[in-house]
């Protein structure tokens, strides 16, 4: 189970020449240049590990400054901006990007891919991520941090409220962020459409890679309004438009509507990948296929399509007609079936298989539990008169960290455990992350359940203090004790992991007796991931005999091996049949060029120096004319 | 080296004359104008958002109701300019270079004009009224803006594919830049129709 012996074999018949093609330089030019999606994905991983730090240190700094009433460790004005960075961070700068780092490595590797459809689309991505992250998380040293809230209502946002720097640098950073995200989600879309190992017809798809292509639809189709709206408010901001100004014929509602349509997609955005690992992670540990997989892709798909249907309810008390608020409501109560037969699908493989609890699945269980619970508090949002007493309360933050902290942070966190040991080659202390698993959990429900009690006693959220008396102190105090547990439970996984990047035992190929591609190659893959590139079988290609045979079979067939250059396969869409070998791109410095030139227009127009956007403009002009220059046939230029 | 034998009957060589699907970079621009558009439709939606909101005179008092003689110009430049593109696009699949280059600088030179009589437009316009005017003022001035923008980005692609054409670098069997540049441009055309629709004549309904 450890080694997989098909792999070894056909690494040997053509992995030295494989090699000589694949690998890349080494040193500084490389780190700049490099395309291959495996070290893409990991630094997309490291950086949003790193943003999730800073927003952590950034809600621990809040807690603390809430843990006693009259506190005045915090003025207003570095509350402001530490709750605005801490939403926006988490939701932008670690969700997203966390899971896209998922994609980024493990999307190639299940489908039996060698690279991403577009290798340097995919570089180009990380750098205008990275810049636009640190553009935001600088903001923070310069007190010109966002501080109207994470989703930054007018009209308080506007020039004449919030005079200072910070709006700006929010409508700017996610702008560029945007940029970065969309190019991710076409990668994602093209490669799985184009790049699937022949024989993974789309009935064979790994549920990680169909949870990874909705959410980047989603993303194609909600990112565009997000944008829009925030251009909007640039622009009434720095040139004194009005798309938002009553008094010149705008509506600040206007906003908010743009806003929440994008707004609640990007909910599935975030949860839905991590929903994809969940159902990576149950079938190896049931030690049985999922149950019921047509469903969960259908219902995975009809999340993403009523998800653009219920926006409104973020809305229920801005006083709109009830008619609508009637739909919305009802959009709202539907949208729950989906998630209830993912939920059971689970529960289902769970019951019928043979459970073996390791840490990746204790994070599971977590999940089930937890998310469980925020779903059912978002079932009572959905009902209008219940929204309207609750709405701006405590009882909202308790609501949304059930739902993102318990469905996104615990399966990334069992990600982490499940995957890591194929990404860096080392295992992790199985001790150590369980240890992590019950301190994480018993932190997170003593910081976040008591704020169900503390909104219902009427608590509003984002006050950075609150006077003795009124029945929230033991609450407030409760929490930030919760707070430090976790942060305690946290680290103990970042401790694991710098520990077994040190000392810890070299992981095999397939460490838990895995079901999908990715645990088909060596620990961590090579640069070229599959030595011959396989013909899949079944939705089990791990599990079925068949599979793994290919890669010795073929080991001669040049269509397999594909030897002659750097090349990926490219199969049909529909039913995966191999059609052509994919010359893919060499390393180059064309993409991180490019985003350079973006990232000085960003700054240009930050600034209000246009002159730095002009020459980022022509930067980005002649990055993308050279990035796309064609290359001369040899053959065809002799003629 | 490999002889010339092998480099004919290798795998690439001999499975590009097999018809298959769409390639990757098909699907990439087709995805990316996906999303342009869902730009665009934002906007638009914008625009009717806000003018039922005013719940008053559309356009607001004190600007009158757009001309439709530059407009129609405008159209007129713009959206057949598509089909010298597409003239030029069939012939390099037929390895015509002159063609190409023929058509896409007739296309180039359409686009070209268009953006001059925008030019023209705005500064008329603007003696009426600028973006910070009003929201009708900032909305016109947004979409069109945009969608000029659009146009010069397209011209720079149209650029790009008569480099690389003079330079020999866009030949019979590799010409799927093309493509991609001409479905970008032929989306703009088409966008251009809906915000025609929508800016210049919807006020007068």
């Amino acid at each position: 189970m450890t080694t997989v012996a098909e792999r070894v074999s056909a690494e040997h018949a053509v992995g030295e020449q494989l090699t000589a093609i694949w690998e890349e330089s080494p040193g500084l030019h490389s780190w700049f240049a490099t395309v291959d999606h495996k070290r893409i994905g990991r630094r997309y991983l490291f950086t949003a590990a790193l943003f999730f730090v800073f927003a952590g240190l950034e809600a621990m700094a809040m807690r603390t400054q809430l843990a006693r009433p009259d506190e005045h460790l915090l003025t207003p004005e570095a509350y402001n901006q530490l709750f605005t960075l801490h939403g926006t961070t988490m939701i932008f700068l670690f969700a997203t990007p966390m899971l896209f780092g998922f994609g980024n490595v493990l999307v190639p590797l299940m489908i039996g891919a060698r690279d991403m459809a577009f290798p340097r689309l995919n570089a180009f991505g990380y750098w205008v991520f990275a810049s636009s992250g640190f553009l935001m998380s600088a903001s923070l040293l310069f007190g010109a941090a966002p501080d109207g809230g994470w989703f930054s209502y007018v009209p308080l946002t506007e020039k004449a409220y919030l005079p200072g720097a910070g709006t700006d640098v929010y409508c700017v950073g996610l702008l560029l962020l945007g940029i970065s995200t969309t190019a991710g989600a076409i990668n994602f879309i093209v490669t799985a459409l184009t790049m699937r190992a022949p024989g993974m017809s789309l009935n064979r798809v790994p549920m990680f890679v169909w949870s990874i292509v909705v959410t980047s639809f989603l993303v194609l189709f909600a990112l565009p309004v997000l944008n829009v709206d925030n251009a909007m408010l640039f622009l009434d901001r720095r040139w004194g438009y009005h798309f938002f100004d009553r008094a010149h014929g705008g509506d600040a509602v206007l906003w908010q509507h743009l806003f929440w349509l994008f707004g609640h997609p990007d909910v599935y955005i975030i949860v839905l990948p991590a929903l994809g690992i969940v159902s990576s992670i149950v079938p190896v540990f049931a030690r049985r296929p999922l149950a019921a997989y047509p469903l969960l892709v259908l219902s995975t798909i009809g999340t993403g399509v009523i998800g653009f249907g219920v926006w409104v309810h973020h809305m229920f008390a801005v006083g709109l007609p009830q008619l609508a608020l009637s739909f919305f409501s009802a959009a709202s109560l539907i949208i729950t079936i989906p998630a209830g037969i993912q939920i059971f699908s689970w529960a289902i493989t769970i019951a019928l298989g043979r459970l073996v609890v390791r840490t990746p699945m204790l994070f599971v269980l977590g999940f089930l539990a937890v998310f469980v619970m925020g779903g059912v508090t978002g079932v009572m949002f959905a009902v209008v008169p219940f929204d309207q007493q609750t709405t701006d309360s405590y009882f909202v933050v308790a609501h949304f960290h059930y739902v993102l902290f318990g469905g996104a942070v615990f399966p990334i966190l069992g990600a982490l455990y499940f995957w890591l040991p194929k990404i860096t080659g080392r295992m992790l202390s199985e001790r150590l992350g369980r240890w992590s698993f019950w301190i994480v959990l018993l932190g997170f429900n003593l910081t976040f359940l008591p704020m169900h009690i503390q909104g219902l006693l009427g608590m509003p959220r984002r006050v950075y203090t609150y006077q003795s008396g009124l029945g929230w102190d033991l609450w407030n105090m409760l929490e930030t004790i919760g707070a430090y547990i976790l942060l305690v439970g946290l680290a103990l996984t970042l401790f694991n992991i710098l520990r077994s990047l040190r000392s810890g035992p070299v992981a095999p190929d397939n460490p838990w007796g895995g079901e999908s591609l990715e645990w088909a190659t060596s620990s961590p893959p090579a640069p070229y991931n599959f030595a011959v590139v396989p013909t899949v079988h079944s939705l089990h290609p791990m599990w079925d005999e068949q599979t793994l045979a290919t890669m010795v079979a073929d080991r001669d067939d040049p269509e397999r091996a594909l030897t002659d250059g750097k090349l990926g396969l490219r199969t049909s869409d529909l039913d995966g049949i191999a059609e052509h070998p994919l010359e893919l791109p060499e390393e180059t410095l064309t993409p991180f060029v490019t985003a350079a030139g973006l990232l000085a227009i960003a700054l240009g127009f930050l600034l209000g120096h246009y002159v730095i956007a002009y020459v980022g403009a022509g930067i980005t002009v002649i990055g993308i004319w050279g990035w796309q220059w064609p290359k001369r046939e040899p053959q065809e230029a002799s003629a | 080296m490999t002889s010339v034998a092998e480099a004919v009957t290798r795998p690439g060589a001999a499975a590009r004359e097999v018809p298959a699907g769409r390639r990757p970079g098909w699907w990439g621009t087709v995805l990316f104008l996906l999303t342009d558009v869902a730009v665009f439709a934002a906007m638009l939606a914008s625009y009717f958002y806000l003018r039922f909101a005013a719940n008053s005179e559309w356009p607001p008092a004190g600007i009158e109701v757009p001309k439709l003689l530059k407009p129609a110009i405008l159209t007129v430049l713009l959206v057949p300019s598509s089909i010298p593109l597409i003239w030029a696009d069939l012939g390099i699949k037929k390895g015509q270079r002159g063609r190409l280059i023929a058509g896409v600088s007739l296309t180039f030179l359409m686009g070209a004009a268009f953006l001059g009589v925008q030019y023209t437009e705005y500064a008329e316009k603007l003696k009426e009224y600028g973006p910070s005017s009003n929201a009708y003022g900032s909305l016109f001035y947004l979409i069109t803006g945009w969608h000029g923008f659009h146009v010069l980005v397209g011209l720079l692609g149209l650029a790009f594919v008569l480099a690389a054409a003079i330079s020999g670098r866009i030949t019979k069997h590799h010409h799927a830049r093309v493509r991609m540049i001409a479905l970008f441009w032929h989306t703009v055309d088409a966008v251009w129709i809906a915000i025609v629709a929508t800016v210049y004549l919807s006020p007068h309904l």
